[in-house]
Order: structure tokens, then C-alpha cells, then sequence
């Protein structure tokens, strides 16, 4: 009798309630002929398979666990240099690649600058108002994101124009208004055709240039690129195309999880 | 016995073959209407949305049917020469400028059939020759 109770415990514990029930059968049935020692061999053979399975399962949920710890990567160059510990011991630390201090004109006219950005995760993307080939996409899709972190004050939106001549501050407010992001939480900003086109190659690593032979002038990649607070890119995600926006909105809660640590 | 079941056969067959015989127009149509969804993917769809939706106040959605309606002649000229000038939908004023497409009347046809059948209005067919007509009348 104590061996079959401590047989349900057992069982119990891997989560097999109805074997209970079929122990306390045999046992009612058989108590006489069979001994407590027959009763646990039978009941393994006959759940065998249910044994494995469990023990499968669980497997499967220990690695399934692991994955909430993905981390997103950290792109651009980098480098190391070497630090003094603070126990005196020399170590090697790793620079990335940041986005630089900048300042410039928003849809206010007045000036931002990274301090805006402070301790929250934001996306940049360059764009023109007259642009009717890829930008309406992107800025459809980013809208999409817009609404769904609409609530959260740690997730801010940064657009840079890359027609320096004709998209001025009053220009964006309108082109804001007009989308229905007009607010703090998504800027958009003009500056010097040097400013953004360096920012853009050098820091966000979006190509953007002009071209003549292009029916509106400009040309740029689609990408919405994913910073940190640190000033680090997370992620770059083309925002004309539906699934890498999807991922985009999987990998923001990922990356403010992350900075909450 | 045997002959009228034959004969009812037969009959039902012949029936079913006028029932599922499509018109010339119909099939014309439809044609145009698939060739129009191509077009449109390729030349509408990034600013007027996959469903037409157009985008916040920026770009005027093309589901109202009744400026479809009212309009139905000027339509060609919109996609042929762009447009400037504002335009009310739904009773929102757009003020975008809308690019000049200079697209070949046929496609222009074929656009303006999937626009004017594929958004919830159904205005059926518009002709190559219609196009020629009312690009005549462009303001």
C-alpha cells in the first residue's frame, strides 16, 4: 500500500491524473493475486509511452523558455580599446558604433537634439513629402507602429527629409498633420543637405542621395532603423515590406525590455 | 421511360452550357478589370492604399463611390495630367498634388474599370474609345 502511494505521487508529479484511477482499479480488482510490486511494473509498461512523451515535453518546454531571452543584435563598426578595472587590472572593452550629437530644425522650427531621445528606444527613417514611391508605404506601415505603441512614451519616431530645399519646418507640420502623427512623439526634421546625408551614410547607414535622372530627384533605401538608448542600432527593417514591419513590432517590446534591466 | 430520362439529360446539359456562357462584354470586361488591379498595383497602390484606403489626409481614399459617380468623365484626365487643385471625399478636402501618370488609354480604360468595380462601387465597363473622348474634354 505505501509503495502505490508513493507510485501516485509519482504520477501525480509528472501530471498524469488518470493513472491514479487505474491504480486504485487494479489494486480493487487484484489486491490478493497481485502484489503492490507487480501493480507499479505493469503500470509502466502501460505507460510507457506516456513517460517518454511527458518526459519529451517537458524538454521541449525548458528550450522553448530559452528563446524569451533573445537579444537583438548591436550593428556597426566597432572597435576595442583597453580599460583599467577597478581593481587595478587592465581589460578590453568594446566600442559600437553610435549615433553622433545632432541638432536640428523639427516641424516646430525649433531644434532638437538627442537629449529628446533620452532613455527610449526610437526608430529614424528618411523620407520626402513629394515622394509618391516608396515613402507613402513606409510611412503608412510606421503609422501602423505609431498606433500600436501609442501608449508608450519610451517608443519616439524620427524622420529625416532628404529634400533639404523644399521641405521646410511648415512644410513637415503640414505633412504631420496631414498623417495624423502631429505630435512630440514622432519628429520630423530638415537640416542642411550635409547634415542629413552624413548622418544618414555614416551613422543610420541608409543609402539617400539626389539623382537627376530620377523623376523626383531623390532617391533612398526604405529602411527603418531601430536605436537604443545608448545610441546604438538595434535593428534595420525594410518598412515597404509587411513582414519586416511585423518583426519590427515584435523586436521594440524585446529591446524596452531589455533597457528596463 | 429510358428516352425521358435521356432527353431530360441532355436538355439539363444543354442548359447548363447557355447558363455558364459568359457574354462577349463580360469577358472583355473582366479582362480589363484584371489588367486594371496590375496597373493599379503598380501605379496607384503606394499612396492610394491596397484597398483604396488612401493615407490620413494626405491621399484621398478612392472608395466613395458617389465622387466615382459624379465625376465618372473627368476620371481619365485625373490619371492622365495629375491633379492640383483640391478635391473633397467623403467631406474631407485633400490638398496633395496628385502626379501626372501619361499612361496610354488603354491602360487608362483598364484602370478605370478596377477603380470604378474594385472599391465597392459598380459602374461596369469603360471603353479605350471613351478614354479619346473624355481626354477631349480635360480641363
Amino acid at each position: 500500500m505505501y509503495l502505490c502511494l508513493n507510485n501516485q505521487f509519482v504520477l501525480n508529479v509528472t501530471g498524469i491524473n488518470n493513472m491514479t484511477k487505474f491504480a486504485r482499479t487494479i489494486q480493487a480488482f487484484s489486491v490478493t493475486t497481485f502484489l503492490n510490486h507487480d501493480i507499479i511494473n505493469i503500470l509502466l509498461m502501460r505507460y510507457h509511452f506516456k513517460f517518454t512523451f511527458a518526459a519529451f515535453f517537458t524538454v521541449i518546454l525548458f528550450l522553448s523558455s530559452c528563446k524569451s531571452d533573445r537579444k537583438l543584435p548591436i550593428y556597426g563598426l566597432r572597435e576595442t580599446k583597453s580599460v583599467k578595472n577597478s581593481d587595478g587590472s587592465t581589460g578590453v572593452d568594446t566600442v559600437y558604433q553610435t549615433i553622433p550629437a545632432f541638432k536640428l530644425l523639427n516641424q516646430d522650427s525649433t531644434y532638437i537634439t538627442n537629449d529628446h531621445f533620452k532613455g527610449k528606444v526610437y526608430i529614424a527613417d528618411f523620407f520626402f513629402t513629394s515622394c509618391n514611391s516608396i515613402c507613402p508605404i513606409m510611412h503608412r506601415n510606421m503609422k501602423t507602429i505609431f498606433d500600436e505603441f501609442k501608449d508608450n512614451q519610451n517608443v519616439m519616431f524620427l524622420s529625416h527629409t532628404i529634400d533639404f530645399k523644399y521641405d521646410t519646418p511648415s512644410v513637415l507640420k503640414k505633412y504631420a498633420q496631414k498623417l495624423g502623427v502631429d505630435g512630440p512623439r514622432w519628429q520630423f526634421v530638415h537640416g542642411s543637405k550635409d547634415e542629413i546625408y552624413t548622418l544618414a551614410e555614416k551613422s543610420y547607414l541608409v543609402a539617400v542621395g539626389q539623382d537627376s535622372t530620377d523623376k523626383q530627384g531623390f532617391v533612398h533605401q526604405g529602411f527603418l532603423v531601430l536605436i537604443d538608448k545608448d545610441r546604438r542600432i538595434r535593428g534595420a527593417y525594410d518598412g515597404t515590406d509587411a513582414g519586416q514591419v511585423a518583426q519590427l513590432k515584435k523586436d521594440i517590446p524585446l529591446l524596452l525590455a531589455e533597457e528596463k534591466q | 421511360m429510358r428516352k425521358f430520362i435521356l432527353l431530360s439529360l441532355v436538355s439539363m446539359v444543354l442548359l447548363g452550357m447557355v447558363y455558364s456562357c459568359q457574354t462577349a462584354e463580360k469577358v472583355e470586361r473582366d479582362a480589363y478589370y484584371v489588367n486594371g488591379r496590375d496597373l493599379y498595383i503598380r501605379h496607384c497602390q503606394n499612396c492610394h492604399g491596397e484597398k483604396g484606403e488612401g493615407l490620413g489626409e494626405l491621399v484621398p481614399p478612392i472608395t466613395d463611390s458617389v465622387y466615382m459617380k459624379t465625376n465618372r468623365k473627368a476620371l481619365a484626365c485625373i490619371i492622365k495630367n495629375g491633379l492640383s487643385t483640391p478635391v473633397t471625399i467623403h467631406g474631407k478636402v485633400y490638398e496633395g498634388k496628385m502626379p501626372d501618370l501619361n499612361l496610354a488609354n488603354i491602360d487608362i480604360a483598364q484602370l478605370i474599370v478596377y477603380i470604378t468595380n474594385g472599391f465597392g462601387a459598380q459602374q461596369g465597363m469603360y471603353t479605350q474609345e471613351q478614354v479619346g473622348k473624355d481626354l477631349e474634354n480635360c480641363k
